[in-house]
């Protein structure tokens, strides 16, 4: 199913940004990190940033998550601009952010309990949504106790447990062994086809990307603009064996030239050919 | 070599090094048997035997208790004082620029002076007996406990107070729930060398300032002559403190950060 389809079903999660700009650093040092960057998210669609590093995707997911300001232009989600932090726009990062004093069961219980929710009520939210990530049986432990991919598992149910509108995600497997990041890839399509949360997940991995993405934003090197909107057309559920069709190669290839010719210098080849959709910055 | 490691891996680590202590300080004692012989006099150095007597004696006639049960409680007040006042200063200034800037210049400035030239004030402004020993003893804890505290709320990580923010923490949830708990394992090791310094400045305020306990106690004795007391005062003292901080350790790895050390 694709993203239209599931818009039918919640309407919540749609994300608008206009003309946004983004200055990181003070005084001298300051630069713009994120240029002038327009796009349209639609709700419970799996979007991926992708871009060299340095080209502004974190920042651009920081300030989606309400970390980071915008110097200028709109950026809303549902209709309201973003100011500050929410447990609405859930956030995981490539690096363990979990709290390592707490076991995994009370790491995800931390959103319910800034809520207010008492302990029995909120541990079992927590049980529930680890079952969905497959730690039922490592509820008790602690982070330190866990594999790296593991923990990856315990953020995603940390921030799912809100059940946010949007699931952002920065590199959240590039620390993974390579076949542990296929099978958390495997996992979070699984997971995404259950709980229909707009996904943005940031990554430099071109295969990635594809596999997971229903469109990909590819973005330039500082500062960071962007390049090109792909349409990933591949059907859904997808499987690890799309990696080896004609069209993965061909679409692979069009991002990786997208990423070498560095600059707006040089007119990109058009893809429309091939029946691929590449509306140019949303 | 190899024969050596197979003797002492049969009895294990734990076993191991219970038995390498008793025999180190089986040694000591035999040296200072043989060293008390051959000076011959019970003021310079009483055998360990003599000491031991001293010891029966002290505790049947109750008055190493009382001395005791005087420095533990002077120890425990100054050790209290000296906690509750050095933590959450040392969390705030870990999370507030301003007042870092405006206090940890003063405590780098107080922070050489030993706790002992603090007494001709502490005496000065309380007279003799048990305040002085507090102030004291709370001016030795308070910067090992105030300066790992802040060391600990200093560490707290970006990433965890940016996933708290996004999960939903408010400014004092953070404090509460993400700051103290980062900052617990130093914390509790600022704690435990806060009471090594705190039970060792006991004795020098005692011996100066008060009117018993064990620093007084072995004053007294120095006064008399009586050697072997003043070994009985400090060899409790070398005992209490060794056992206080082990009790410390294993609080701290069994209740107060097990996660810190997983098994």
């Amino acid at each position: 199913m694709s993203g239209r389809e599931r818009q039918a079903r919640t309407d919540l999660g749609r994300i608008e940004a206009e003309h946004v700009s983004i200055r990181l650093g003070y005084g001298a040092e300051a630069f713009e990190a994120v240029q002038d960057v327009s796009f349209a998210i639609e709700p419970g669609e799996l979007v991926c940033l992708i871009g060299p590093s340095g080209c502004g995707k974190s920042t651009l997911l920081g300030a989606l998550a309400g970390h980071i300001a915008t110097s200028a232009g709109k950026l809303h989600v549902d209709g309201a601009p973003v100011a500050g932090p929410h447990p609405d726009r859930g956030i995981v990062f490539q690096h363990h952010t979990l709290f390592p004093w707490k076991s995994a069961r009370d790491n995800v219980a931390f959103g319910p309990k800034m809520r207010g929710i008492g302990k029995v009520e909120r541990r079992r939210q927590a049980d529930e949504i680890l079952e969905l990530v497959g730690l039922a049986d490592f509820a008790g432990r602690y982070p330190k106790q866990l594999s790296g991919g593991m923990q990856q598992r315990v953020e995603i149910a940390r921030v799912l447990v809100n059940k946010p509108r949007l699931l952002l995600m920065d590199e959240p497997f590039g620390a993974l062994d390579a076949l542990t990041r296929i099978k958390m890839q495997e996992l979070l399509l699984d997971i995404w086809t259950r709980v229909r949360t707009t996904v943005v997940f940031v990554t430099h991995d071109i295969d990635e990307a594809l596999f997971l993405a229903d469109r990909i934003i590819v973005m330039s090197p500082r500062p960071g603009r962007i390049l090109e909107v792909i349409r990933v057309p591949f059907a859904r559920p997808r499987a690890t064996e799309i990696v080896a069709t004609p069209e993965f190669g061909q679409l692979k290839r069009h991002c990786l030239e997208l990423l070498h010719v560095r600059s707006d210098s040089a007119p990109l080849t058009r893809l429309s050919p091939l029946g691929f959709d590449t509306g140019q910055g949303g | 070599m190899s024969a050596r490691r197979s003797l002492l891996d049969s009895i294990g680590a734990t076993g191991t090094a219970i038995f390498l202590g008793a025999v180190g300080i089986a040694i000591f004692l035999s040296i200072w048997t043989i060293a008390s012989h051959s000076l011959d006099s019970a003021v310079l150095l009483p055998p360990p035997l003599t000491v031991l007597q001293t010891y029966g004696g002290l505790i049947a006639d109750g008055s190493l208790a009382q001395d005791v049960r005087a420095s533990i409680v002077r120890v425990f007040g100054g050790f209290l004082i000296a906690s509750s006042t050095a933590v959450p200063l040392a969390l705030l200034l870990a999370y507030s620029r301003i007042l870092r800037g405006l206090v940890m210049p003063l405590i780098a400035l107080i922070r050489p002076i030993p706790p002992i030239a603090w007494i001709p004030l502490a005496i000065l402004w309380m007279g003799l007996g048990d305040p002085p020993s507090y102030f004291i003893t709370a001016i030795a804890a308070f910067f090992p406990i105030f300066l790992n505290a802040f060391a600990g709320g200093a560490s707290l990580q970006d990433e965890h107070v940016n996933a708290a923010r996004s999960l939903g923490a408010t400014p004092f949830a953070l404090l509460k729930t993400v700051m103290l708990p980062s900052a617990l394992p130093m914390i509790v090791t600022g704690l435990r060398i806060g009471l090594g310094q705190a039970w060792m400045a006991v004795v020098t305020a005692e011996l100066v300032a008060a009117q018993s306990g064990l620093g007084y106690m072995i004053q007294i004795s120095r006064l008399n002559l009586e050697t072997a007391r003043v070994l009985v005062g400090m060899t409790v003292i070398g005992l209490l403190g060794a056992v206080m901080i082990g009790l410390i350790g294993v609080f701290e790895r069994r209740v107060i950060v097990p996660w810190h050390y997983p098994r």
